[in-house]
């Protein structure tokens, strides 16, 4: 499956990575060859086999509807880069 | 009847009244100061794992079964990816594929020129998801600050098919939808809080077609008032462009209560993509039959069934009991009530009017209310064994508002029992036939409406305390009679 190098610079953003301008050209061959193997898949029947959402062979335990957690905002504050007020504060995202 | 038809679907996100949130074992409660109750989990630090409440599971499970729908035997949750500061993870949990609640339906009650129709309304699903925080822009200049205690609310958003037709009716289903998650205590639905608001996607067709006009999406109406308005301001806006020969685009707008107009939200520069897929630190949910039946015996009188009863049980009209059997609270205050005064359709009467009107002056929900149930049935008992007139209960219910105090003291302690003693009655009654002469001329002459003035007369001497049924009794037969 041919992709270009517009697919690559849109997947990029969605996933906010900074892409340098020779970068696209080189991860158009990467993300093909994934997208092969993925095509290769295709080919194996799967008639009566069930979706497997999951690798792993249990159910998703449950939590009781517990409160547990204790207000560490001071500590997680710590490391913040910058707060104010008890609000974290990151650049202004409206304008 | 316009040519235009409108269609309506609405997404309504409900808070789940949860100890704990979603995913952690912080807090869900309203009102903390900033990130007090935003844990690792909340905050997306690395290396932290999401844990199912089962609480949510359960909920989900009382609302599907609330609308006769499927619950789904395997449920699962998926990872809904974008980028905005107060979603840190940068994905918010939630579900596509395998959503908890699958199709359901929804009998509303759409009031009309001619009384109630009750409409079916489908449920398209029902899934469970996190709430993001919150951003704030004006609190730091040049910033935006952010408060994650919002972060893992655990939410159910409910969405409709397309089956609405008037702002009326996306009321009504919102209505029921609010009283149903009361009933069933899934959520307090305070609408003030954020605990329930709503997504409205309205488009119109000309009436006849079959096809659906392009929709907009109106997001997060948290007022049956601002619903009611936003669906209004937006069917006319899309009429004026179809009509003028343009398009609607499809976009998202937002409702501004101050100006009531609906206005696009800067259309970003890509189409959303939020590229969904099953969340790999969350293990699918099995839901058993046992559990599903588990919960279906546990399951509260919702307001449909209580409308059926209070018209059974109460002898009810049917706008009665919707009045005062579709809320939670207005039926448990009703049933209290009734239970001391003993007459249903006068206690659903002063319930839908005097002490409405109090609750709507006072702006407290029937849960505060400031008389009791049992302190109005008194009072409502006091009028149907003629200690009082009806009247004169306005003005002791207005005492109690105001001052407090049973209905009983307050009468006693003003004077305000009724005069029903005969005699004295009388002797009003022959003083004011002898005080106008020309007035009881008229009468007899055949201008009976002149009844109302010597009653008036007698009340105003009375203060209003004379018992108004035995009063024109004895009216009536003084002056009818030959002197």
């Amino acid at each position: 499956m041919a992709i270009d190098a517009e697919q690559v610079r849109r997947i990029a953003h969605l996933a906010r990575i900074g892409l340098a301008a020779d970068e696209a050209d080189r991860y158009i061959g990467d993300l093909e060859s994934i997208l092969t193997m993925v095509e290769r898949m295709h080919g194996v029947t799967t008639a009566g086999v069930a979706p497997l959402a999951h690798p792993i062979d249990v159910g998703q335990p449950l939590r009781p509807d517990r409160v547990t957690e204790t207000d560490q905002r001071d500590a997680y504050q710590a490391d913040a880069p910058a707060v104010a007020n008890g609000f974290y504060l990151v650049p202004r995202v409206v304008e | 009847m316009s040519q235009w038809e409108t269609v309506i679907g609405l997404e309504v996100h409900v808070q789940l009244a949860t100890a704990s949130k979603i995913f952690s074992g912080a807090p869900n409660r309203f009102g903390a100061e900033p990130n007090r109750q935003a844990s690792a989990v909340d905050l997306g630090l690395p290396g932290v794992l999401p844990v199912l409440n089962e609480a949510v599971v359960h909920m989900a499970i009382r609302f599907g079964l609330a609308v006769d729908a499927e619950i789904a035997p395997v449920t699962q949750f998926a990872r809904k990816n974008y980028f905005y500061p107060d979603l840190p993870k940068g994905y918010q949990i939630s579900q596509l594929d395998h959503p908890i609640v699958g199709r359901g339906h929804l009998d509303i009650i759409v009031a009309g020129k001619d009384g109630d129709t009750v409409k079916t309304v489908g449920i398209t699903r029902a899934h469970l998801e996190e709430d993001a925080g919150k951003s704030i822009h004006d609190q730091v200049p040049g910033l935006t600050a952010v408060d994650l205690n919002r972060a893992g609310t655990p939410l159910l958003e409910i969405v409709s098919e397309p089956d609405l037709r008037s702002s009326a009716e996306a009321v009504a289903y919102l209505r029921e939808l609010h009283a149903i998650i009361r009933d069933l205590g899934i959520s307090d639905g305070n609408m003030n809080e954020g605990s329930m608001r709503c997504d409205a996607n309205v488009s119109i067709r000309p009436r006849g077609e079959e096809k659906l006009g392009t929709r907009t999406e109106i997001k997060n109406l948290n007022s049956f008032r601002y619903l009611e308005k936003a669906i209004e301001f937006e069917v006319e806006r899309q009429q004026e462009i179809l009509e003028a020969g343009g398009r609607i685009k499809q976009e998202t707008r937002l409702y501004d209560s101050e100006r009531n107009e609906t206005r696009s939200m800067r259309s970003k520069e890509e189409a959303e993509d939020y590229r969904y897929f099953p969340d790999p630190d969350l293990l699918p949910v099995t839901i058993t039959p046992a559990q599903i039946e588990a919960v279906r015996a546990a399951m509260p009188e919702l307001p449909r069934a209580r409308r059926e009863r209070f018209v059974q049980q109460y002898g009810l009209s049917t706008y009665d009991s919707r009045m005062v059997a579709s809320d939670h609270g207005t039926a448990a205050y009703f049933e209290a009530c009734v239970a001391v005064a003993g007459d249903a359709k006068l206690t659903a009467n002063w319930v839908m009017g005097e002490l409405a009107s109090v609750l709507n002056r006072e702006e407290k929900e029937i849960g505060a209310a400031p008389v009791s149930p049992e302190a109005l049935g008194t009072l409502i008992s006091r009028i149907l064994d003629d200690t009082i007139s009806s009247k004169i209960a306005k003005t002791v219910f207005e005492i109690m508002v105001t001052e407090g105090g049973g209905a009983d003291a307050i009468i006693e302690a003003r004077g305000l029992r009724q005069m029903s003693d005969s005699g004295e009655l009388e002797r009003l009654v022959d003083s004011v036939v002898a005080d106008n002469p020309d007035q009881v001329a008229q009468y007899r002459a055949g201008k009976t409406k002149l009844l109302g003035y010597f009653v008036g007369q007698i009340m105003k001497a009375t203060g209003g305390k004379a018992n108004p049924g035995q009063l024109n009794e004895l009216l009536r037969a003084r002056l009818d009679g030959d002197t």
